[in-house]
């Protein structure tokens, strides 16, 4: 499975999401989730693929939260 | 040998300060705070003083035990907001409810009450036939910023309390610290030194939320697993979860963790905000007065705050 479709697993079983909503270049805003949503999540990413993330402004877009996942595995 | 629960008290101020009230002194509003943290409205000091709030608690939980203040063999208070540096707060109780015994504050924060428990449990580990009252009570109204939004709106004051006799009801508990300022902190007395000069320390609460938000989710899931852990129970034989009511969304994420109902968890947010160390005092007092509770009902009581401190224990309702 690509480091994209755990992600888009994992947003899916934590905020109960359509899976065909989310692409690499969809925004925190458009799956209209917040700061407090996005730490959750990324605790989950963590869990998820046993890596440790930095919070960061910069982490607008899934492909963001693919990318740090991926320079952090 | 541990203690049991003999009866329970709370008080909070007169004043409902609601949201919309403080969309007029910061740049916020009802839905913000609503959706962001589950706090509808919070109680504020205004004419009494937390130690007022802590003896009317005090008193009410000393009746609702059916016990005299001066059966009384300790009393601890849990707090980071006391009137005074000393007297201790303990203190002032001791005097204004007439009882004989030694007194004394602890600090550990929102997780105060938890810590109270854990020495409570202590003493009657050494003195079973003793009877001691706990109280957990602050008013974050002092030590906030009332000008900065991202703090101010998520705190409320309040005082609640328990009084603790012979009983084998705590099943499992459990205090921890992981000491780290940046998070979370709250000066103490400054003082005019005139010999000091060091920076200036900020006058108020200052909080990293994101942070907080993270540790508190962690916390409150890993420290309900370990008691349960300790007590040999399944998280399934619990009845009721009282968590630290920082906000609802921790609550919701920790939950969502552990893979438990939403149902099993009582909250009070919405009215009181967080009251800091009064938090699962008052939730478990309110409980207890709307026959919430059955007796040999589980509880699971959690708690995590500045510190960084965290707390939990199982307790078994036999009142």
């Amino acid at each position: 499975m690509s480091t994209f479709d755990k992600v888009v697993e994992v947003l899916v079983e934590a905020k109960d999401l359509e899976t065909g909503s989310i692409t690499m270049e969809s925004t925190w805003d458009d799956l209209g989730l917040d700061s407090l949503d996005t730490v959750e999540l990324v605790m989950n990413m963590e869990e998820a693929f046993g890596v440790s993330l930095e919070m960061s402004e910069d982490m607008k877009t899934v492909g963001d939260v693919v990318k740090a996942i991926d320079t952090a595995k | 040998m541990s203690f049991s629960i003999l009866g329970t008290g709370s008080a909070l101020p007169a004043t409902i300060i609601t949201n919309d009230d403080l969309s007029r002194i910061v740049d916020t509003s009802d839905e913000w705070i609503r959706s962001r943290t589950g706090i509808g409205q919070r109680r504020v000091c205004t004419t009494e003083t937390i130690t007022d709030l802590a003896y009317q608690a005090a008193v009410a939980a000393l009746e609702n035990s059916g016990c005299r203040a001066e059966e009384l063999n300790l009393i601890i208070c849990a707090t980071m907001t006391a009137d005074d540096a000393t007297p201790s707060m303990a203190c002032l109780l001791q005097q204004r409810l007439g009882a004989v015994c030694a007194a004394f504050d602890i600090n550990a924060a929102c997780t105060g009450f938890l810590y109270a428990m854990d020495i409570a449990a202590a003493y009657f580990s050494r003195k079973p036939d003793y009877k001691i009252l706990i109280v957990g009570a602050d008013a974050m109204s002092k030590a906030v910023d009332w000008q900065d939004r991202s703090t101010c709106v998520l705190f409320g004051d309040g005082a609640g309390a328990a009084v603790l006799g012979a009983g084998n009801d705590l099943l499992a508990i459990e205090i921890g610290a992981n000491g780290n300022r940046s998070p979370l902190y709250a000066p103490a007395m400054a003082g005019n030194c005139p010999f000091r000069n060091d920076v200036k320390q900020s006058l108020y609460l200052v909080m990293d939320g994101q942070e907080v938000f993270r540790f508190a989710v962690t916390a409150m899931a890993q420290t309900i697993d370990r008691v349960l852990q300790k007590a040999g129970l399944a998280k399934e034989s619990l009845t009721w979860i009282l968590p630290h009511q920082a906000n609802i969304r921790i609550i919701d994420a920790a939950i969502h963790r552990m893979k438990l109902p939403g149902e099993i968890c009582l909250t009070n947010i919405e009215q009181y905000g967080n009251t800091s160390a009064a938090c699962v005092a008052i939730l478990l007092d309110e409980s207890n007065r709307s026959g919430k509770f059955k007796k040999g009902d589980l509880l699971a009581l959690t708690a995590f705050g500045g510190g960084l401190t965290t707390g939990a224990c199982i307790l078994r309702w036999n009142k």
